[in-house]
């Protein structure tokens, strides 16, 4: 193992250890979700399919949580959908960075969460294929293991996540990550009014689509000429 | 099969089109320069319409609690340079002690 650590250059080292570090900051969601599975009748085993097979926190917890309140499989298919339509949106980030071969796509595409995409995001050019890699297999790591612990060991243990800050540290890993990108009018103008527009939209539209009406904020990119299409 | 099932089944294949479409539609064509324009950008608004959901929703609910001090010491830190880890840690710290010490 610190054979193929040892060739990496120093960048992708920093990148692995962003990618362990948000993979860590996971493992109490999962834990999380495997409770929820308790709770909605789901067991061990098909919580494991959940976490490895669906493999999007947003969307596990939106499902589940609606058949855990008594709502019906379709109820709780649309919650989970909704709340992954931004894939759409993030897959036209993704598709820029991916190799060729269609296989390889295809497995891709499957690793594609908030993570992966923003650690991916935040690495120079040349590393951002390593880093959605990193980022996405590191919390395939750790998120299907910490459900089945949470399904099976952790029945009682309410507000782990909150007594713990565990539910800051999500949204701090996406600010850092995109902290070195919050350089110049642009870029802060983007931030700016996504930041707005999903201020505004939360309460209005379910949960899931502010975040891709902010996306519509990019579209501010395109009224800019000659934009320099090199995010640092 | 049960409702878990069911879900289950329905969930993965449908979480799987929205994430493969765009990068399987695309297969290895590059973006055309109006869209890797946008492109560059979306990361962006993207992860800061994260940052806030996260730290400020609870469903359809805008909810100010002791997220919003893990932030704030987040933006801090970053502002001083901190490297990613410290971060991440000042941030957990600052909302589990302002749970603590009686927000929610």
């Amino acid at each position: 193992m610190s054979g193929i650590v040892g060739r990496l250059d120093a960048e992708q080292r920093r990148i692995l250890g962003k990618a362990a570090t948000v993979a860590v900051s996971v493992a109490p969601f999962g834990l999380a979700f495997g409770v929820l599975c308790g709770k909605a009748g789901i067991p061990p085993w098909m919580c494991l399919l959940y976490s490895t097979l669906v493999f999007t926190g947003g969307s596990q917890f939106a499902a589940v949580g609606v058949l855990a309140d008594g709502g019906t499989p379709q109820a709780a298919v649309v919650a989970g959908i909704l709340l992954a339509t931004r894939f759409v949106v993030f897959g036209v980030v993704l598709g820029d960075w991916l190799p060729p071969q269609r296989w390889k796509r295809v497995l891709a595409a499957h690793l594609l969460i908030d993570e992966s995409m923003a650690i991916g995001a935040a690495a120079p050019r040349e590393h951002r294929w390593f880093g959605f890699l990193a980022g996405g297999l590191a919390v395939y790591t750790v998120w299907p293991i910490a459900s089945v612990v949470g399904a099976i060991a952790l029945g009682g243990s309410p507000g782990l996540v909150e007594r713990l800050g565990i539910d800051a540290t999500i949204p701090a890993a996406f600010l850092a990550l995109i902290w070195p990108a919050l350089r110049g009018r642009d870029a802060l103008a983007v931030a700016a009014l996504a930041a707005l527009i999903t201020v505004v939209l939360v309460p209005v539209l379910p949960p899931g689509l502010p975040v891709i009406a902010a996306g519509a904020a990019a579209m501010l990119a395109l009224r800019t000429p000659g934009v320099d299409g090199e995010p640092p | 099969m049960s409702a878990g099932a069911v879900t289950l089944v329905a969930l993965a294949v449908a979480v799987y089109l929205l994430k493969a479409t765009v990068p399987l539609v695309l297969a290895g064509r590059t973006l055309p320069p109006v869209l890797l324009r946008v492109a560059s950008m979306l990361p962006v608004a993207l992860l800061s319409a994260l940052v806030v959901t996260s730290t400020v929703a609870e469903g359809r609910n805008l909810v100010l609690d002791a997220r919003v001090v893990g932030i704030a010491v987040a933006g801090v830190a970053l502002w001083r340079r901190a490297g990613f880890v410290t971060v991440v840690v000042l941030a957990a710290l600052a909302t589990a002690l302002s749970r603590a010490l009686g927000g929610g």
